[in-house]
């Protein structure tokens, strides 16, 4: 009778066990930050910088120095959000472009380490943008403004010397709005002041109208404008019109 | 009733008549015949109707406003009656109309006594004239006076000669910086990493002289070179739009989140990617530009305001052959 | 009733033994002789649909409020051009269908002008006595590729309107006038005063269309009065006598299936395909600009070499002499125009022939020509692939800087290798030719002998 009672409680006591440290708890976050961002990021988000500035290279040039990372002090959750749920951290290597990659870590995970960064320092929260109260014809003058340059203008992405202004149509309404006041990478920065929360509420409804916009022409070849356009003249226009020409005429033979 | 019956009868010989003739019994074929091909008749025949029925359906649609894709509908049915229209015939020249393979003489390359005509027309009409260089001379010279003559007018087009006003913008000493509404820009509100547009107060936006970009860099960063030196108003600085090599508008603004690992802050044309440094004057770092863009010099006035403290530094916009010998005016 | 209408035609005019000729004028059978006429019929297209078009259009870049129904542009400024084309694209009906097919048949056009220029220029279509159809036609080329950037500049949206400045600079590049010349055209610095759009739509709509139209009709004539050319097959096909299909009855269907099959195909491309979605680029501001932005096609080498070229303006005592943009806007174009006005020329003087020529070569056949040839084109499709290189840095992560300098080098010696392997393919050819043609011959005789009676001197 005890034995079995006995491993009924060891059992729950087990089952217990995590529950003490909850998973989204900034004491689990901050066994992952030393597991995941602390070799970079430092001890406790000191981060880790060399004492050059912008650069080291002797032109001002990008050098990709090993374990080099921001401090995290006070950066608040809306950059821990930013960065985890897009999965551009945990980054391979200091100095790549971030990029949208397969989530290494779950959102339960990704909700510790949130709040551990939060945790650091006073910072921002997460934005609650409000897309559906936004302009739509406002957002498209906005982005075209400040946006299309790097992104296109349908958020088709693009280039700039040195990086690559990544697509917007898998970004979710809370990641532009972080992105947008963050500034990650190379992308520059746009504060309540510069961009206010209402017109960032038209920016995010223009974007999320460009992953399905007005495509009334027909098949849209991806609206990026001319390249493909030429491929369908020679590839689809001309090459059946060629096609036609030898169905009419003869060829030579022999 | 008669009447009708020949009517009726008329449709059924049209509808289901065939009969092959001779236009001219007797007289030697000029078009060899064909053989009657009834299967490729019927082909042409059901082609040409499908054109028809698609004709239509391009009417229909055109009528029916409630249907989505119209574009596409109106397309289809036009694109496949054309196409069908187009089988006919091509049906019809392939199995209806005989198959020839003709031979011809090419014309002959030229005709030398003919050409020996001509020059001797051509020249005793006029060899009686004792002074024909002369006055071959004399009616060029007049047509080329005329022509120019009548030319002239077209330089009324516009100011030809006139290039000064290629460096002319609408900045002067005191002119206040607004955003793209008409707001006054002040200095204070300008924040470090973000990238602002600004006009000329009062002016046309639409002008190559009028829009600028305007960054804050922190103070220790800016190297301006020895000309360009109080150009800035406390690490805001402002540069031409425009870029210097074929005249986009220069809108991509690159800064470093993290400046040990990524590149330095430059202002980026999307046309041809021609990359400025916005800490040393807006020097060209990348790209095909061949001149740095043209810097705006600045100062706070007593309120807080950005005003400019004169023109640019150089003409604005793409290069043409008195860029370098010329300032930018007003 | 055909009796009536020749007689009555006849009798005013006089023209009955001229159509009695007409009608039985050959043409050659080879499929490659329909490209020019597809470029005809696409021609006729635009014309038809672009009348259409001109009937819609406002040329006028006053500057208005749109209050129509596409939403994302609603109370936006723009000029009264674009809000033209914008409505015929949203607000009209069939509007859309064609000024897309308008498009795409510009497009179709210049693809088979350089389709029908590869057929000319590679087998030698071009020499005495149609050099001067040639030139006529090279001359269509170029004013068709000015006429196309015309007709979308005219729309006024962001794109284009980016390409527009971009062709303004490029002007302003022409050493010593270049300035003088586009300070005139659009009556100041870019944008220009009120004039300078209707002037740019006249130029598109009236002056370039009567040109084009003149030299084609002048260049068919020609095409006519001496002949087509044809490939020799058989012993009939000579310099002398030309063989081919008549015009009535064969030629005809033909002929007529194509334009209408031409036209088909363009109306499906303006339903089915969407073209120029200028609702989606939004209005022209010089102040605002698009990454990706580029011109159509027939204009991307252009682009590419505008890319490549390294950022230096040419001074000389002060004067920038040569701005950047001319080397790639003015002086690469030139130079393959130039290219093609002066190869009759050139290879007059290379090979010493001056003798008439109605019979083409099998590109084969003349080595040098089409080594030389092939490497022009590969030059100008190496330019025409850099020009999208961002893109393949988007795409697939390869490094801009580095694709910039592997297109400098490439661009030097694509077009050298390439001529080499083609000139080794002709050769080889030839002369793989020329081993069957032994061996024809030599079983031929084999044959022959076989058949022949022996001779074993036995008495018969």
């Amino acid at each position: 009778m005890r034995l079995p009672v006995l491993t009924l409680i060891a059992a729950l006591a087990l089952l217990a066990l995590p529950a003490a440290a909850p998973a989204s708890s900034p004491r689990r976050g901050e066994q992952l930050y030393g597991r995941f961002c602390a070799s970079c990021h430092g001890p406790g988000g000191a981060g880790q910088t060399s004492s050059s500035q912008i650069g080291a290279g002797p032109a001002r040039d990008q050098v990709v120095q090993g374990g080099l990372g921001p401090p995290l002090r006070g950066v608040g959750a809306r950059a821990a959000d930013f960065y985890l749920r897009t999965g551009y951290m945990p980054l391979r290597r200091s100095g790549l472009q971030p990029r949208r990659a397969r989530l290494l870590l779950g959102p339960r995970q990704i909700d510790a380490l949130v709040a551990y960064v939060a945790s650091l320092g006073p910072g921002p929260g997460v934005p609650a943008p409000r897309p559906e109260r936004g302009d739509l014809s406002e957002g498209q003058r906005l982005f075209a403004d400040r946006c299309a340059g790097c992104h296109q203008i349908v958020g088709a992405g693009g280039y700039v010397t040195g990086a690559v202004p990544p697509p917007l149509h898998t970004a979710s309404a809370v990641q532009i709005a972080e992105a947008v006041r963050i500034g990650p990478y190379v992308m520059p920065s746009f504060s309540e002041r510069a961009i206010s929360n209402r017109q960032l509420d038209s920016i995010i409804r223009y974007v999320e109208w460009t992953r399905n916009p007005d495509d009334r022409g027909g098949w849209s070849l991806g609206d990026i404008g001319p390249v493909p356009e030429g491929l369908v003249t020679w590839f689809l226009g001309a090459s059946v019109l060629v096609a036609l020409c030898m169905l009419l005429g003869k060829r030579l033979r022999g | 009733m008669a009447r009708a019956k020949d009517w009726l009868v008329a449709a059924l010989v049209l509808l289901l008549g065939r009969r092959t003739r001779t236009v001219r019994a007797g007289a030697p074929r000029l078009v060899p015949k064909r053989e009657t091909d009834d299967r490729a008749e019927r082909v042409a025949l059901l082609l040409l109707g499908l054109s028809s029925v698609c004709a239509v359906a391009f009417i229909v649609v055109y009528a029916l406003d409630r249907l989505p894709a119209q574009t596409q509908l109106l397309g289809l049915a036009l694109g496949l009656s054309l196409l069908a229209l187009a089988a006919a015939l091509i049906v019809t020249g392939k199995r209806l109309v005989p198959e020839e393979e003709l031979a011809d003489d090419y014309p002959p390359e030229e005709h030398p006594a003919e050409q020996d005509d001509v020059e001797q027309l051509v020249d005793e009409g006029v060899d009686g004239i004792s002074r024909r260089r002369l006055l071959k001379l004399g009616l060029v010279g007049a047509g080329g006076a005329l022509g120019l003559a009548v030319i002239t007018p077209a330089l009324s087009f516009g100011p030809f000669f006139r290039v000064r006003e290629l460096v002319v913008t609408p900045w002067r000493s005191g002119r206040r910086l607004v955003d793209e509404a008409g707001r006054p820009l002040r200095a204070a509100e300008l924040e470090e990493k973000t990238l602002y547009t600004a006009f000329p107060e009062g002016a046309d936006d639409e002008q190559q002289g009028s829009p600028l970009v305007l960054v804050r860099l922190p103070r220790q960063e800016l190297d301006l070179p020895p000309e360009l030196a109080g150009y800035d108003a406390e690490g805001i600085v402002a540069y031409s739009k425009i870029c210097t090599h074929a005249g986009c508008a220069v809108s991509l603004y690159r800064t470093p989140l993290f400046p040990p690992t990524e590149p330095h802050p430059a202002l980026v044309c999307p046309c041809h990617y021609s990359t400025f440094d916005p800490a040393r004057g807006g020097r060209v770092v990348f790209g095909p530009a061949g001149r740095p863009l043209p810097m705006l010099p600045l100062e706070i006035d007593g309120k807080g305001y950005l005003r400019a403290k004169g023109n640019f530094d150089g003409p604005v916009g793409p290069s043409w052959w008195g860029v370098r010998n010329r300032k930018a005016g007003s | 009733m055909i009796r009536g209408a020749v007689r009555f035609l006849d009798q005013r005019t006089g023209t009955a033994p001229f159509l009695r000729k007409t009608l039985r004028y050959l043409f050659p059978d080879h499929w490659s002789f329909l490209l020019g006429e597809v470029a005809l019929y696409a021609f006729i297209v635009l014309v038809a649909t672009g009348i259409y078009l001109t009937f819609f259009f406002v040329d006028s870049t006053h500057q208005v409020v749109y209050h129509g129904p596409y939403l994302p542009l609603r109370g936006q400024r723009m000029s009264e051009a674009y809000r033209s084309v914008l409505d015929l694209s949203v607000s009209v009906k069939a509007g859309l269908l064609i000024r897309q097919t308008h498009h795409w048949a510009a497009n179709v056009f210049l693809a088979a002008i350089i389709l029908h220029l590869f057929r000319i220029f590679f087998t030698g279509a071009y020499r005495k006595p149609r050099d001067l159809t040639y030139y006529i036609g090279v001359t269509m080329l170029a004013l068709a590729l000015l006429e196309g950037f015309m007709g979308y500049s005219l729309v006024d949206d962001l794109m284009s309107g980016m390409g527009l400045f971009i062709a303004y600079a490029v002007g302003l590049s022409i050493p010593f006038v270049g300035a003088n010349v586009m300070a005139g055209l659009f009556g100041g610095p870019f944008p220009g005063t009120e004039s300078f759009w209707p002037r740019l739509y006249m130029a598109h709509v009236l002056l370039f269309p009567v040109l084009i139209g003149t030299l084609l009709t002048v260049h068919l004539i020609l095409v006519a009065l001496r002949h087509h050319t044809q490939f020799r097959r058989r012993q009939a096909e000579t310099e002398r006598t030309v063989v081919g299909v008549p015009l009535w009855p064969g030629q005809t269907p033909r002929s007529l299936g194509l334009m209408i099959g031409v036209a088909g195909v363009l109306f499906l491309l303006g339903g089915l395909v969407q073209i120029n979605p200028i609702w989606l680029w939004g209005p022209f501001h010089t102040y605002v600009s698009t990454n990706g932005a580029q011109p159509d096609w027939y204009l991307g080498w252009l682009i590419g070499a505008l890319r490549l070229v390294p950022g230096w303006d040419l001074e000389i005592g002060g004067y920038t002499v040569v701005p950047n943009p001319f080397w790639g806007g003015v002086a690469f174009p030139l130079l393959v125009i130039g290219f093609l006005y002066l190869w009759p020329w050139i290879e007059r003087r290379l090979t010493g022939d001056h003798g008439f020529h109605n019979i083409l070569d099998r590109p084969r056949d003349a080595a040098r020509r089409t080594a030389i040839g092939v490497a022009v084109v590969t030059l100008v499709l190496i330019v025409l692939v850099a020009g999208s290189s961002d893109r393949a840095t988007v795409l697939f992560g390869i490094s801009y800087d580095s694709q910039v300098w592997l297109y400098r080098v490439l661009v030097f010696v694509g077009p050298v290798v390439a001529g080499l392997v083609a000139y080794r393919v002709c050769v080889e050819l030839q002369r793989g030719e020329a081993v069957e043609h032994e061996r024809h011959r030599a079983e031929g005789e084999a044959r022959r002998a076989a058949l022949r009676p022996q001779r074993t001197g036995r008495p018969s």
